[in-house]
């Protein structure tokens, strides 16, 4: 237990992390399948308009904040420093930092859920109610006068310092930790899409704090930053959000088409087709990225130059998207495909992408978009995005990786159930919902007319939506399973090329016994160029350090919640007195001996 | 032969789905809100457009999605198949799969700029010019040339091009009408501008499209587009005073209740109230909803909603009213006789 709370090797944090972000997946799962059955008929099944409200708001930040990008961390944290030929990553006790600042920060968020009496609200629950975007004006304490839209900007907050200081981790681990030989264009692509991602959280997340601090002072000391009423201006918000929210829809996706990029090539016993380009196709979707937030805007009257420049600079992002996946059918076309689980999601990965980027391409079109948002047609292409692609790739990984994480191998007969039950069932939920959002039905209503005709679509989307859950317990099912009846996993099940494939699973703690010198792209692979690298020794020759555990990540941590709640109950005691908790944890941080 | 799982299943698959969508579709038959039965220039325009780069987007669709197939169906592992070729790119076909999308872009990108600019929100001149004016959770049109203020139910004349010029009283509310146009948003401090014409008279349904509190799926909305003559009509009533009740009647009565009530506190009825908070009653009766287009303007409705609006419209602003009995009766009347 102890070990488990002081520690920094990157392999027990990357479980952590998976095991948390899993527990918060399944918990916005839930929070989706209560939306989904209200809105199996028209004027729904009884759920109250502001269950609904908080409903939605924290599925799209549980899912966003608390699920899929703490998942793809988990691969951060265990795969990267694998990949690289680390022992580590470049800072441990801030990478122990991040995982505690996201757990607590998820735990305050949720807390909303059972904080009502506390404030005095008259019901248990004063989860957030703004949708997760936190439009202003809505925002303000005018009104949502409850602690609702604070728990909201309080925790993103907090998980805003855990991504940070992540990113910051995970830039200066690849561009400093490589072993030797392991030069820029011989990263594997999972690596290299971690990269860019992580460059994309440490400018993105600076927007939305910035943002997030502006909506506090507004609420807290009564400034008028977005409040038309004081001579500000709710549109400044919508630019902020989306300037983060943009980047944060590549942060979300780009680490899914690492992993697909290292899956479809070890499965096809084939290298990446055109690995340069998918390289420089994640760079340049990065940058775009940063150039396309007011497409999110175009019913808010930016004007016809505007919309017709971030319509334009939308479309171009289709061009390194559509890139990818090209490069990826190349990468199958000519294998030797085997049809493991892995590789049917990452197969899934690109068939259901394709069909969420070509619905973005129809909004993309700013004048088609006026009928489009804030309908469920953008809801369904968010999730062919998202679900379709994001998660599918992440399902991916879980079972690529997860013989290496845990030195057991799943059940490939439950994947392939767990598989189509969630190709199936994400296909009847979300595919209607372009029909139902065309035909006229509004995103984030509780109640809808009969007379819309769209009931049949949403009782649809409703049963698959129960699918894909009744497929994640198989899944979850499969990954208890290996606890009680293990199967070990060989060091390198699937023939992959990379280094954590040339080490044991689970890897020792110190990882490598030496450090490789690495050669060439695919060192575990005999290729027309080269041959395989020879295999580690199996003992290290020498003793190797290994930095041992500390506390004060994880107090410095438990300071960030407390000032929270003090800002929450207005009370400043509380607040000073997370404020000491965190410098103390610093204080203690900087001056803890090298040896433990 | 071996089946192949993966490339066999799931033809029939997507046939299943389709046919299960292809039946729901049809159950429902008449959509009021569909941006497929476009019925105005500028829901025409915004159809036509997503029409073409739906095309394109099926035909690219076809052809990724059959190419991804073919790879994992051909391709698929045989025990003693041979090595695979390690192949790690080409450069002809790079720059072709690179240039073929951005082609694709250009004939989408055109047309998109010129409807962002035909549609940009400016009526021709002898336009009617309508504003409105998003509230918590119902919509409040004027007239300004008309002089006429009423709420929820927007009478258009056929055949006239529209100028709405748009904002709100409180949070941002978005406009939509789909079958007559694209949605804009209602911003406080701000002012835009959607135009439109439809030349077919009927009624079209509208309802917010931006998230905007407790009751956003109830601030829903009716577009009502008349012939010159019938329109003219409504107009000719809406600038007339109020009906004024006859002697002894139960409406009169109904009307001496209303000016003692809190009824006075919020809404107008031109000579007897002058409150701005909700919406002007001086022709409450002629409408066919109430609430927001949420109920059917009934005797029951107007009851229940006088008795207990926040029961029936979470978040509504108007408190329950302890009004009952004869009382109540009476004010129903009276509001009823406001046609």
């Amino acid at each position: 237990m102890k070990s488990w709370l002081t520690t920094t090797d990157h392999k027990r944090i990357g479980l952590l992390y998976f095991w948390t972000a899993f527990a918060f997946f399944l918990i916005g799962g839930l929070e989706a399948l209560i939306i989904r059955a209200q809105l199996v008929r028209p004027e729904g099944i009884g759920v109250s308009a502001e269950t609904f409200n908080q409903l939605f708001t924290m599925h799209g930040t549980t899912m966003v904040f608390l699920a899929l990008m703490p998942l793809s961390a988990a691969f951060f944290n265990f795969i990267i420093p694998l990949q690289i030929g680390a022992r580590d990553v470049a800072f441990p006790r801030l990478n122990a930092f991040s995982y505690w600042v996201f757990l607590l920060g998820g735990l305050f968020l949720n807390a909303s859920f059972v904080a009502g009496p506390l404030f005095g609200a008259g019901q248990l629950s004063v989860a957030p109610d703004a949708g997760w975007f936190g439009y202003a004006n809505l925002t303000s304490r005018q009104f949502s006068p409850g602690p609702n839209v604070d728990f909201w900007l309080l925790g993103l907050q907090i998980l805003g310092i855990a991504s940070l200081a992540a990113g910051f981790n995970f830039v200066v681990t690849i561009l400093n930790m490589r072993a030797p030989g392991m030069r820029m264009l011989r990263l594997p692509p999972f690596t290299w899409m971690t990269l860019i991602t992580q460059f994309l959280v440490i400018t993105a997340f600076p927007v939305i704090t910035v943002a997030l601090v502006l909506l506090m002072f507004d609420r807290f000391f009564g400034t008028h930053f977005f409040l038309p009423s004081g001579g500000g201006d709710p549109i400044l918000w919508q630019h902020l959000f989306w300037m983060f929210g943009h980047p944060e829809v590549y942060i979300l996706i780009l680490p899914a088409m690492g992993i697909v990029s290292e899956v479809l090539p070890t499965f096809s016993r084939k290298p990446l087709f055109g690995y340069t380009v998918v390289v420089y196709s994640g760079v340049v979707i990065a940058f775009l990225g940063w150039s396309v937030w007011a497409h999110h805007m175009f019913a808010s009257g930016l004007g016809p130059i505007a919309d017709s420049v971030f319509a334009g600079t939308t479309m171009l992002i289709a061009i390194p998207t559509g890139v990818k996946i090209f490069n990826w059918i190349g990468t199958l076309w000519g294998g030797q495909i085997r049809f493991t689980t892995a590789l049917l999601f990452a197969v899934g990965f690109i068939a259901m992408f394709i069909i969420g980027g070509l619905s973005g391409v129809t909004h993309a079109s700013a004048p088609t978009d006026l009928q489009q948002t804030d309908t469920y047609y953008v809801v369904a292409h968010i999730h062919y995005v998202l679900f379709g692609g994001t998660i599918l790739g992440l399902f991916a990984g879980m079972y690529y990786w997860w013989p290496k994480m845990t030195g057991r191998l799943l059940s490939e007969r439950l994947g392939k159930v767990h598989f189509w039950l969630t190709l199936i069932g994400m296909n009847l939920a979300f595919f209607p919902m372009h029909l139902s959002g065309l035909l006229g039905m509004p995103r984030r209503i509780y109640t809808y007319s009969p007379d819309l005709g769209v009931a049949g679509f949403n009782l649809v989307s409703t049963i698959g939506a129960f699918l894909v859950g009744i497929a994640t317990l198989v899944f979850f099912w499969n990954l208890l399973r290996t606890r009680w009846q293990p199967v070990n996993a060989p060091a390198n099940p699937w023939n992959g090329a990379t280094l954590e494939w040339a080490i044991p699973s689970p890897p020792p703690v110190y990882n490598f016994t030496v450090i490789p010198t690495v050669a060439n792209r695919l060192p575990l692979w005999q290729t027309e160029r080269h041959g395989p690298m020879a295999p580690l020794p199996e003992r290290p020759p020498a003793p190797i350090h290994v930095p041992g555990g500390s506390w004060w990540p994880m107090i410095t941590a438990v300071g960030l919640p407390i000032m929270a709640i003090g800002a929450l109950s207005h009370f400043l005691p509380v607040v000073l007195a997370g404020a000491v908790v965190a410098i103390v944890g610093i204080y203690g941080w900087a001056f803890e001996p090298f040896e433990m | 032969m071996l089946r192949d799982p993966v490339y066999f299943d799931a033809v029939p698959l997507a046939l299943v789905s389709l046919v299960l969508l292809l039946l729901t579709a049809c159950g429902g038959g008449h959509y009021p809100q569909s941006v497929f039965h476009a019925e105005a220039d500028f829901s025409r325009e915004l159809d036509g457009l997503f029409r073409n780069i739906f095309a394109w987007a099926v035909g690219v669709f076809v052809v990724v999605e059959a190419l991804l197939l073919v790879a994992i169906a051909r391709f698929r592992a045989r025990p003693g198949g041979p090595e695979p070729k390690p192949v790690h790119g080409h450069t002809a076909l790079e720059i072709g799969w690179t240039l073929a999308p951005a082609l694709i872009l250009v004939f989408i990108a055109v047309p998109t700029m010129r409807t962002i600019f035909d549609t940009a929100g400016h009526a021709p001149e002898g336009a009617l010019r309508v504003e409105v004016i998003g509230h918590q959770w119902w919509w409040e049109y004027r007239y300004p040339t008309l002089d006429i203020s009423t709420a929820n139910e927007l009478h258009i004349p056929a055949g006239m091009p529209i100028q709405v010029e748009m904002t709100s009283a409180d949070v941002i509310h978005s406009f939509w009408i789909p079958r007559l146009a694209g949605k804009r948003d209602l911003i406080q401090g701000r002012t835009n501008r959607i135009a439109f014409r439809t030349d077919s008279t009927g009624e079209y349904w509208g309802q917010c499209a931006e998230f905007c509190g407790a009751s956003h799926a109830n601030m829903r909305l009716r577009v009502i587009a008349q012939s010159d003559s019938v329109f003219q009509r409504w107009v000719d009533r809406q600038r007339a005073a109020p009906v004024t009740p006859a002697k002894g009647s139960v409406e009169e009565t109904g009307q001496q209740i209303f000016r003692r009530s809190a009824c006075i506190g919020c809404h107008t009825i031109t000579g007897i109230a002058n409150a701005k908070v909700g919406p002007d009653l001086s022709h409450v009766g002629g409408r066919g909803t109430i609430a927001g287009a949420l109920f059917p303007n009934t005797t029951e409705s107007l009851h229940r909603w006088i008795s207990n609006a926040p029961s029936l419209k979470p978040g509504a602003l108007m408190p329950p009213q302890s009004l009952q009995g004869a009382d109540l009766d009476a004010v129903v009347a009276y509001l009823q006789s406001l046609k």
